[in-house]
């Protein structure tokens, strides 16, 4: 005998009575299932565990206490040096990356428009990113002296060739329909480029923007350490160097902290922010 | 309407394109006239050229053969007086919401001043059922409001002709019959002329007030019928169904790619 399965019909009224289909998380759910909560946990732990390993050793020549960092970082903002450092490198940092993003701009131009162009660029990306930047800085010197131009040079170096692979990989990807779209309002030339291209490619544009200040900002800081440029007008780098020949630890410490927080302000705020109003309000990308 | 001469006439149009080594003809010596008011289908197999016709019409390409003349003017290049829906469900600029792309549309292609255009667009995006989503971000949507919305951003336009290439294929075939009744009745009310490509016989009847067969590998003219109207008996329906069923599998047997 067949087992007996009655056909059914429900009123959707009733269905309809099931209102409530997202509850609230409560406060400590919420605490517990977040990101940003746990990395804290984990920068406390960190923090604990250097200043009692600090204290153990008992030795400011090789391991100072995270509190005797935080003082020398505290005296070396009062006193105006560290302010000054961070000045000094963060300008050779915006020229530098300003140029370069110029230079890749020229060069994704010259690469869209010609067979020529796109040989160009894909030659001399292949041949100038495996080579470290800092590897020019010797020439660098030779050619514009001991000096902020020398950096400049360096880190349009480390600028350039990331940002224009990216943007010119961008530009290659946009969707053949979006473009006939612009074709089809009558967009044409510089202006397709603009309003069209330009915005398509942007996820690709953007994190060529981001590869090139994070190549930007290690070979500034690396550059600094390695030469010095002259005292008066010396970056983090030089701030760095200069305390560990003073055997001022602490302040080494306090200089390696400000390189990872300007790292952290820029990677995790600035290009998050860009981030979160484009892209991500877009729903292209990642 | 006393139209003495078509809206859109091609003329014994070769298509070609280049491929790496090789010139290939999508579509050979094809010639029609298209009608102020007419629902025009092109219709056929995949690969017939059918939607390489429909982008050469738009613009985009010359033929190396033959003639397009809209109003007895050669096309030579895209512009917003054929405005185009593309199959692809990612024609809506990304970074404009659905209110943006009409209006930016509007202003860039018409040269509406900026309240003229929120204007006009929100009546055409309230006109295709898409009012409550007139902020939303294009990814926000499911395909057929994508549609409705680049529909809307082509019909805000009032273009001479509207160009279809196959808008529905890539919706569920529950939102694609919707889709297909929508525009039939917007058709109607705002006395469209619309180009139409699809390979599906069952769009073509149901849409067509003119329906062009075209055969495969190149495609060139089959045959070409008078649409039936919505009051039409089923018997005469069928009827053209297999007459046209029956073309295009005749055309498409001899050649075993």
């Amino acid at each position: 005998m067949p087992y007996d399965r009655p056909e059914r019909e429900i009123p959707a009224v009733r269905l309809a009575e099931i209102a409530d289909l997202a509850t609230p998380l409560g406060p400590v759910e919420r605490l517990r299932t977040s990101l940003g909560f746990w990395r804290l946990v984990v920068l406390v732990v960190l923090a604990l565990a250097w200043e009692g390993y600090g204290r153990w050793i008992d030795n400011d020549l090789l391991f100072p206490t995270l509190g005797e960092t935080l003082y020398a970082l505290w005296a070396a903002t009062v006193s105006g040096v560290l302010p000054m450092r961070i000045f000094a490198s963060l300008r050779l940092l915006i020229t530098g990356y300003a140029i370069g993003l110029a230079a890749a701009a020229l060069f994704t131009t010259l690469a869209m428009s010609s067979l020529v162009g796109r040989a160009a660029l894909s030659t001399l990306t292949a041949m100038f990113n495996p080579l470290p930047a800092v590897a020019l800085l010797p020439l660098a010197l030779l050619w514009f002296g001991l000096g902020g131009p020398s950096l400049i040079f360096v880190i349009v170096h480390s600028v350039l060739w990331s940002v224009s692979l990216n943007a010119y990989a961008g530009f290659g990807a946009v969707n053949q329909t979006l473009r006939m779209v612009g074709w089809n309002l009558g967009i044409r030339g510089w202006r397709h480029v603009a309003l069209i291209l330009v915005p398509a490619a942007f996820p690709a544009i953007l994190s060529g923007l981001k590869i090139g200040w994070a190549f930007a900002w290690r070979t500034l800081i690396a550059a600094e350490l390695v030469f010095g440029v002259s005292s008066r007008s010396g970056g983090i780098g030089w701030f760095i160097y200069e305390n560990r020949n003073q055997l001022d630890i602490a302040s080494v410490f306090a200089g390696l902290l400000v390189v990872i927080a300007i790292g952290l302000l820029i990677e995790g705020l600035i290009f998050r922010l860009i981030e979160r109003v484009t892209i991500q309000r877009w729903g292209v990308g990642v | 309407m006393a139209v003495s001469t078509p809206l859109l006439s091609v003329d014994a149009v070769t298509l070609q394109y280049r491929v790496p080594g090789r010139l290939v003809t999508a579509v050979h010596d094809v010639s029609f006239e298209l009608l102020t008011g007419d629902r025009f289908v092109i219709l056929g197999p995949s690969g017939c050229g059918k939607s390489s016709l429909l982008k050469a019409i738009a613009g985009f390409g010359m033929p190396s053969a033959g003639s397009f003349r809209l109003n007895g003017v050669p096309i030579t290049r895209p512009g917003p007086d054929r405005m185009m829906v593309f199959q692809d469900l990612d024609q809506l600029l990304p970074w404009q919401t659905v209110a943006g792309n009409v209006v930016s549309a509007l202003r860039r292609a018409a040269g509406l001043s900026r309240v003229e255009a929120e204007r006009r667009a929100a009546a055409m995006i309230g006109r295709v059922g898409l009012a409550k989503f007139a902020g939303a971000y294009p990814h926000t949507l499911s395909g057929g409001m994508k549609q409705r919305a680049a529909l809307a951003r082509a019909l805000a336009l009032r273009p001479a002709m509207l160009l279809m290439d196959e808008p529905f294929a890539a919706l569920d075939a529950l939102t694609r019959s919707t889709m297909q009744r929508e525009l039939l009745d917007l058709c109607l009310d705002m006395e469209l002329t619309v180009l139409f490509v699809t390979h599906s016989v069952e769009e073509a009847l149901l849409i067509g007030t003119r329906i062009l067969v075209l055969s495969a590998h190149p495609g060139q003219v089959r045959a070409e019928f008078q649409g039936l109207g919505p009051d039409a008996s089923p018997a005469a329906k069928d009827h053209l169904k297999q007459r046209i069923e029956t073309l295009i599998m005749a055309g498409s047997l001899p050649h075993a790619v």
